[in-house]
């Protein structure tokens, strides 16, 4: 493989694993509270539609990303509506918005579909750019890859470092004890659904105005639920989270290039094509299987309901 | 429990020490019971006073309601002469109370100076604050390490964890619920020299229990309630604990009958050289286990919780099937790879230690989970089909003769109270007429009056010549009702002694793992408090 050929996939990797980066992380936090949104797919979608479409009318991306948080937020706050303030529950729950959410970004994405939008030209960092191999792939890249890994690194300062982490993680743990010693329960749940749903509507917006700067119905294309399987194969551990996104970006291009390049291969395309999906899952189970980590990193009260007695 | 003798400690003069907390006609309804009703109570700095009564009355909710968990429905409540609504935990603990949870309240995947932070105000650096655990454990002769996990820490520790959180915030008003449940006797011994010295220093103590040599032993004052109600006011070392436990029960303490056991049965349960390493990483290891119980006998097993009771109790059960057979041997069948199912038809019995998820399904009916155990010991079952009927009939001689209050075999098992329920399993055990009957913490978190009852029942199954095997961490029970004892430490099981030829206060030395012979004692100095390090 030549040099230039080896930046070229690594720079596609880093792209292709940046919106599961930030969907994984925000729906960690959110699960981290006990909560479990399984309509990440749906949160995504409306996101990118969002994204899409006042990025089209303002010509301004950020707005565009901005208008993508607030949808993924407003999905959000329906859904803890229902799960929190109503009891609903939380898996049919997450379904339901998983498929509402999809359906409604393809129908208010309806006259957008024909169009296109100017690619955001990448951020290029001074210096470290120009390093060999490595400079182009990472550090001439997407202001939200750089956003990425700022949202991994303030994630582990403030899982691990800081007070508001901590009582998060003993709400998810659990809420009737955090409750018996004072805790708000139910309004640090909701402000744990609300990160969720900015982060998956974030991710949504990397997708329809950085990736691939149109929309399409179904491009979210299960981006959603393989971020709620990374979160629950890693653990709930971030670093695990980045390594297990990577991961499948990388082998997402890998398979893609060989699938590209020509090269007569006696294998079936699908099946060439499935291999991110379950690669991703192979590793992240063989690397995550100490019951010690499982049980002192899973949220124990994940997908509970919990109502404060009075 | 050895009890040090009454306190003819300082008695606060009354008129001297101002009321720290007073409450005045207490109430509060829950849309089926009345769990308080006009309760009224002062306790003043430096006292104990005791809040003594039953399992539901009401001692609980009173505590929940001081410490602003709950509201109460009527009522007022005054701190240090001024009159208060206690809106939250926080607000109480902004006051100066604090409060020890009977079911901890800490998260078990944090470290002890987590835990201990998320109950202060402020933001304290975790590291300064690990110093300052350091010190008051230090002070109070309550040792524990800052940077554990819970879950790896005793219950004894667990508890001293919440002792340690509630003194930092240095409260005025300390309220322990039925802290002594989990201890060996010389923790609790430690325990009160603590409790002593705290109100020493003025704080304010109020300690719910239903144990009432402990009450004698610790408290100045005590508040009796029965029903919601307050049924009396006592000084508690001139009361003898008949006298007490009239006005906390409103009748006489029943007393077991217990006659000479019958020597020569059969061996009904044979632990030959059981050893089993637990596949939970905070598991115990069961080492070389010897027991043999016979018809006609009741055998204790005592020990601290966490030092393999659970493992011996799913390995004789059959949840956690053995590789080989031998080990367990139910009446005179090698069983250890058997299913639970199996060794039941064996005639065994089987009282776990939770109610609900283990020994009923908490959603189910009574008459259901009566099916779950006796359907084919009790012919619920013909060709493959369920015979509702008899398992209804089941459950209501269940309900009928162990007086279960409930509302009829179709109430779900998460409606009874504790008591009820354990007197429902523990009937429907003894019912089937079993071989051999195991159980666990027989009168866990369940009054008096039932506690007796089920003691009772054991006593009576095992003169009809039953095998019975008793796992418990209180020792009263113990020797109330055992013909011999054993202790379990380690995962090691001390030699069998009859219970008449042994004490309290050596079994309580036993549960260090200190037993003559015992030749791992060296390698276990600090056994007591710490199974899992």
């Amino acid at each position: 493989m030549d040099a230039s050929l080896f930046t070229s996939m690594l720079f596609a990797t880093v792209v292709a694993g940046t919106p599961l980066i930030i969907v994984a992380l925000g729906l960690l936090v959110n699960e981290k509270a006990g909560v479990l949104n399984l309509g990440a797919e749906g949160m995504m979608a409306m996101g990118a539609v969002a994204a899409f479409a006042v990025t089209h009318e303002s010509g301004n991306p950020w707005l565009g990303v901005a208008a993508g948080m607030g949808a993924g937020m407003a999905m959000a706050a329906l859904f803890g509506v229902l799960v929190l303030t109503l009891m609903a529950n939380q898996v049919a729950s997450g379904l339901a918005l998983a498929i509402f959410g999809v359906g409604l970004a393809a129908f208010v994405g309806k006259p957008y579909e024909a169009v296109a939008l100017q690619a955001v030209p990448p951020i290029r960092i001074p210096f470290i750019a120009d390093l060999p191999l490595i400079g182009e792939a990472l550090y001439n890249q997407q202001a939200l890859v750089y956003f990425s890994w700022a949202l991994f690194w303030g994630l582990l300062w403030f899982l691990h470092r800081s007070r508001a982490g901590l009582v998060l993680r003993a709400v998810g743990e659990s809420p009737a004890s955090a409750h018996a010693i004072g805790y708000p329960v139910i309004r640090i749940r909701y402000l744990a659904v609300l990160f969720g749903g900015a982060m998956a509507g974030v991710g949504g917006a990397f997708l329809s105005v950085f990736y691939t700067p149109m929309w399409a119905e179904g491009m979210v294309a299960g981006r959603g639920w393989i971020a709620l399987a990374l979160v629950v194969f890693a653990t709930w551990r971030p670093l695990r989270v980045m390594v297990g996104a990577y991961l499948f970006g990388g082998v997402m291009i890998t398979q893609l290039f060989i699938q590209g390049s020509g090269l007569q291969i006696d294998f079936p395309s699908q099946l060439l094509s499935s291999l991110p999906y379950w690669a991703t899952i192979v590793v992240l189970v063989a690397i995550s299987r100490n019951r010690n980590t499982i049980r002192l990193n899973s949220p124990v009260s994940l997908g509970k309901p919990y109502r404060p007695d009075a | 429990m050895p009890i040090p003798p009454p306190p003819t400690a300082p008695q606060p003069d009354p008129a001297a020490v101002p009321a720290r907390l007073v409450l005045q006609g207490i109430g509060k309804v829950y849309p089926t019971v009345v769990a308080n009703d006009d309760i009224g109570l002062a306790v003043r700095a430096g006292e104990i006073r005791a809040i003594l009564g039953e399992n539901g009355a009401g001692k609980s909710t009173l505590m929940k309601i001081i410490y602003g968990v709950t509201r109460p429905s009527c009522g007022r409540m005054f701190w240090e002469g001024e009159e208060v609504q206690v809106e939250s935990p926080a607000h109480a603990r902004s006051l100066g109370i604090g409060m020890v949870f009977q079911h901890f309240s800490l998260f078990e995947t944090l470290t002890v100076v987590e835990n201990v932070a998320l109950a202060l105000p402020g933001k304290p650096a975790l590291d300064e604050l690990a110093q300052r655990i350091v010190e008051v454990s230090a002070r109070y002769g309550l040792p524990v390490d800052p940077r554990r996990h819970i879950h790896a820490l005793s219950v004894g520790e667990r508890q001293r964890v919440e002792i340690i959180r509630c003194l930092l915030q240095d409260p005025r008003l300390l309220i322990m619920d039925e802290p002594t449940s989990v201890l060996t006797p010389q923790a609790v011994h430690k325990l009160f020299e603590t409790l002593r010295r705290l109100a020493d220093e003025g704080c304010a103590i109020l300690y719910i229990s239903h144990k009432l040599d402990e009450i004698r032993a610790l408290c100045h004052t005590a508040t009796v309630l029965r029903g919601g109600k307050v049924t009396g006011e006592c000084i508690p070392a001139q009361e003898t604990p008949a006298s007490m436990a009239r006005l906390m029960i409103g009748k006489e303490l029943p007393r077991c009958e217990h006659d000479a056991p019958q020597a020569g049965g059969e061996v009904r349960l044979r632990l030959a050289g059981l050893s089993h390493a637990s596949d939970d990483p905070f598991g115990t290891d069961l080492r070389d286990l010897h027991l043999d119980v016979h018809a006609g006998e009741i055998v204790g097993i005592a020990g601290v919780s966490g030092n393999g009771q659970q493992e011996l109790l799913r390995v004789i059960s059959g949840e956690e099937p053995l590789a080989e057979r031998f080990p367990v041997q139910i009446c005179g069948v090698e069983a250890g790879r058997l299913s639970p199912g199996r060794r039941r038809r064996l005639g065994m019995a089987f009282v776990p230690e939770e109610r609900l998820g283990r020994g009923a399904v908490p959603t189910m009916s009574l008459a259901d989970n009566a099916l779950l155990t006796a359907a084919h010991n009790q012919g619920m079952v013909a060709a493959g089909f369920l015979r509702f009927e008899r398992a209804r009939a089941f459950a209501r001689r269940c309900i009928d003769d162990f007086n279960v209050k409930c509302g009829g075999p179709a109430a779900a098992a998460k409606s009874l109270s504790g008591g009820n329920l354990q007197k429902f399993i523990v009937g429907r055990e003894i019912l089937q007429a079993p071989r051999l009957l195991v159980c666990a913490q027989p009168t866990w978190g369940v009054d008096v009056g039932a506690a007796a009852f089920i003691r009772q029942q054991i006593i009576d199954l095992r003169n009809r010549g039953c095998a019975v095997l008793v796992i418990s961490e209180e020792l009263d029970e113990l020797f109330e009702i055992c013909d011999r004892i054993a202790v379990i430490a380690k995962g090691r099981l001390s030699p069998v002694r009859a219970a008449g030829a042994t004490s309290i206060e050596d079994i309580g030395v036993w549960m260090s793992g200190l037993w003559p012979g015992a030749e791992h004692a060296a390698d276990a100095p600090a056994a007591t408090e710490t199974p899992h390090a």
